[in-house]
């Protein structure tokens, strides 16, 4: 690995490299911080239903149906794969030390993909949403979302075809396979879906194939590339073992994509069973990423300043090993039939995207930003203060659900308590999640203000002199009578 | 790995192989479903396309995300296989031999109240050999006796259904909605248990007024609220005065609201299929707890 830009500070100004990054970067992150806070407001008004179901139901945009959805869909497309790309962008930027080629293009395949988000999102409230869980986007913004997508991507390839420094590190397997992974299960899905529709279930196990390969697959391809990349560069020394991020990588790719049927589908068995298997097969991807980042991380001093997005790092590693036990709990014949369709699902699905992949994406936001710009953030102290609220909002949310899911799926599998007790006994736990809800989104906006503001400072350095110098007053003196 | 196009090509492979084995071979399996007669009661066609109306109101539970809460499948935990004695006949004194001799885990039977509350589930949760032989042996004294399967499972037992969902049940439908979250029952057989229209529409309109403590928020938006004037819509709904609006108006339903209300109602995967083998004779009603 290279490791010639983590000496670079964050005050110094930035090469030929990061300025490359930072019109596309830019772009990227700040509409990602976006869909952020419009994700988790989503999420806290469809939260707020729960301390009162007649909350906010007179308007059809706003019943807890759509907003869910909303919430589910704005987290995992506008933030989820945007950041993505954004930090997938840098990455392969600076360990293949060429600049990006086009940065009008990155930012076009950008303004696109966000067109696709808005589109989406606003049909979804609409009632137009699909009703496939996970693909609830209605065709034309899917298709927004491929064309932005692959935009970005090529463009990413063609970076990483010119790179200056030719040997791939872990990070760029993990990158190139999340580049194509991503549109070939868009067009996959939607093309089943709706340009040649499969009939009954079938529809199901495209959309579970879907899911699995996007909220397991595709997250933990692109969040994993990041630890690999910056847990080392953080600590200043190399990966502990490059065999074993390959034993990751493949082991990911071939078990990681047979997963996510529901053990409880009704489907022929062999496809629960088999979906099973490998997904209790995925212990080893786990297993070798954790040790992988353990023995690299152990004893290691993070360089001066960059202690909150290390954390932020490290809080994803932890929760990308249980969210990946919590998923093999669901998917095992008998644990499964227990904790599905209960809020242990639920909590499974926040670990996964929030805990695990938008903690290691904000890490490596708060990592790349100042880099990006030349000037450091505009609150220094913020990202630790985030990183608190948000490990805090990320568990007052999750384990209240886990605990709470349990205990309801115990109570379900016993036919002689009424179903109304058992939804009554996981409103307690909901409550709970709320205020998790309310610290998620204040951590969200302190992340998204914090971004713009760095922003503006940096173009004001830009613009003001010039501005300045425009709207000067001329001394009368020399002002021609 | 320092070349990209081997890690392309691992991609390829890993991502056609899953495709392959999750959505081709499924496809070739399930996805060619037609509606057959591939029930026990063979004059039946099932799977049946819903009709108009409720075909509708499929479009209306999935622009409302009724999904986010409620699931469309009923899960089957495995199947009971019981004998029930309906007649004892005359000899009771041979039955009990003969069902002692049965060796189907009778030592004596010397009880006469053994013999009460016909039909009565004797031996719950047996073996198919063993209920075979219990069978023969009451028969041979004289007694009527049948074996019963019944589909298991917390949710059967909940009467959410009588079988466990398979793949036909949802082979007309686009989209499939199965639902991953149980905040509210499991709908894949409330036509059977509420088979009531306006049920549906009070509960959607002011679902705490039918259902004590119920969480679904209420789904105004329906509805249309308007003044009954010289004539009131035949429509109308009839409201509890908790939630009745003002004098001389009346609450008439959208055709959305009616159309969701038909889906409701059309959700019924009752009809036996081989896939889930069942005695016919067992209707909802029948119980499976042990004998007394």
């Amino acid at each position: 690995m290279n490791e010639r830009s983590s000496n670079q500070s964050a005050a110094t100004a930035p090469d030929e490299i990061s300025l490359s990054c930072r019109g596309p970067l830019v772009m990227l992150f700040l509409h990602a911080a976006f869909w952020l806070v419009a994700a988790s407001v989503l999420a806290l008004v469809a939260s707020l239903k729960f301390h009162s179901p007649a909350f906010l139901s007179g308007c059809a945009w706003l019943t807890y149906g759509r907003v869910h959805s909303a919430a589910v869909n704005a987290q995992l497309y506008g933030f989820a794969v945007q950041a993505g790309l954004g930090v997938a962008l840098w990455i392969i930027a600076q360990t293949g030390r060429s600049p990006l080629p086009h940065p009008l293009g990155f930012i076009i395949g950008a303004a696109v993909w966000n067109l696709g988000v808005l589109s989406g999102i606003v049909a979804i409230l609409a009632g137009q949403g699909t009703g496939y869980e996970n693909l609830e986007f209605p065709f034309y913004s899917a298709l927004l979302l491929f064309l932005g997508f692959l935009v970005v991507g090529s463009g990413a390839l063609l970076a990483i075809h010119s790179r200056r420094e030719r040997s791939l590190t872990p990070a760029h397997w993990f990158l190139i396979a999340a580049l194509f992974w991503f549109p070939w299960i868009l067009s996959g899905a939607y093309l089943l879906l709706t340009v040649w529709p499969v009939r009954g279930l079938m529809q199901s196990m495209v959309v579970w194939w879907f899911g699995g390969n996007l909220t397991f697959v595709w997250l933990s391809l692109v969040g994993l590339a990041a630890l690999f990349h910056f847990i080392p560069q953080i600590l200043g020394r190399p990966l502990h073992s490059r065999q074993m991020a390959l034993f990751t990588f493949w082991t990911l790719l071939f078990f990681g994509s047979w997963t996510g049927i529901p053990s409880t589908a009704p489907v022929p068995a062999w496809i629960p069973a088999l979906s099973a298997v490998m997904t209790l097969l995925t212990l080893v991807t786990l297993l070798s990423a954790w040790t992988n980042l353990r023995q690299t991380n152990s004893g290691g001093q993070p360089l001066p300043g960059n202690l909150a997005p290390l954390r932020f790092l490290l809080f994803g590693l932890g929760m990308f090993q249980l969210a990946g036990l919590m998923r093999i709990v669901l998917s095992l014949p008998v644990l499964g039939h227990i904790t599905s369709f209960t809020w242990f699902a639920a909590a499974q699905i926040q670990l996964q995207s929030f805990g695990f992949f938008s903690m290691v994406m904000l890490g490596a936001v708060y990592f790349i930003f100042p880099r990006l710009m030349g000037t450091g953030l505009s609150c220094t102290k913020a990202p630790l203060r985030h990183f608190w609220l948000a490990a805090v909002g990320c568990l007052l949310v999750a384990l209240p659900w886990a605990l709470g899911g349990v205990a309801q799926g115990l109570k379900l599998a016993d036919a002689s308590i009424p179903f109304m007790v058992i939804s009554h006994s996981t409103l307690s736990f909901l409550r709970v999640s709320s205020l998790g809800e309310v610290l998620i989104l204040v951590c969200n906006l302190m992340f998204a203000m914090n971004l713009l503001m760095t922003t503006t400072r940096c173009a004001s350095t830009f613009f003001l002199p010039a501005f300045l110098a425009i709207t000067a007053q001329t001394p009368k003196a020399e002002v021609k009578p | 790995m320092n070349y990209g196009p081997l890690v392309f090509l691992t991609a390829f492979v890993a991502l056609s192989a899953s495709w392959f084995g999750f959505v081709l071979t499924p496809q070739i399996q399930i996805g060619r479903l037609t509606e057959s007669t591939n029930t026990l009661n063979t004059a039946e066609l099932y799977p049946k396309a819903r009709p108009g109306q409720a075909a509708q109101g499929l479009q209306v539970y999935r622009a409302n995300g009724c999904a986010a809460c409620h699931t469309q499948q009923t899960v089957q935990e495995g199947t009971s296989i019981d004998v029930y004695l309906l007649e004892v006949g005359t000899n009771a004194a041979a039955v009990a031999t003969a069902l002692v001799n049965a060796n189907v885990g009778f030592t004596r039977i010397d009880d006469p109240g053994f013999f009460l509350n016909l039909p009565k589930n004797i031996l719950p949760g047996t073996t198919i050999e063993a209920a075979k032989r219990a069978f023969k042996g009451a028969q041979s004294a004289g007694a009527k006796a049948q074996i019963r399967i019944n589909p298991q499972g917390p949710d059967i037992a909940r009467h959410w259904g009588v079988r466990g969902s398979v793949a036909a049940d949802y082979l007309f439908d686009q989209p499939v909605m199965l639902g991953s979250q149980r905040v509210g029952p499991d709908l894949s057989n409330v036509g059977a248990r509420l088979p009531d229209v306006n049920w549906h529409l009070l509960h959607l309109y002011a679902p705490q007024q039918v259902v004590k403590g119920s969480l679904m928020p209420p789904h105004r938006f329906l509805f249309n609220v308007s003044k009954a004037g010289q004539h009131p819509s035949p429509d109308a709904l009839q409201v509890p005065p908790e939630v009745a609006p003002a004098p001389g108006y009346e609450v008439v339903p959208k055709p959305e609201a009616l159309a969701l209300a038909a889906y409701l109602v059309s959700l019924n995967s009752s009809t036996p299929v081989f896939e889930t083998p069942m005695t016919l004779a067992s209707s909802a009603t029948s119980t499976n707890s042990p004998a007394k």
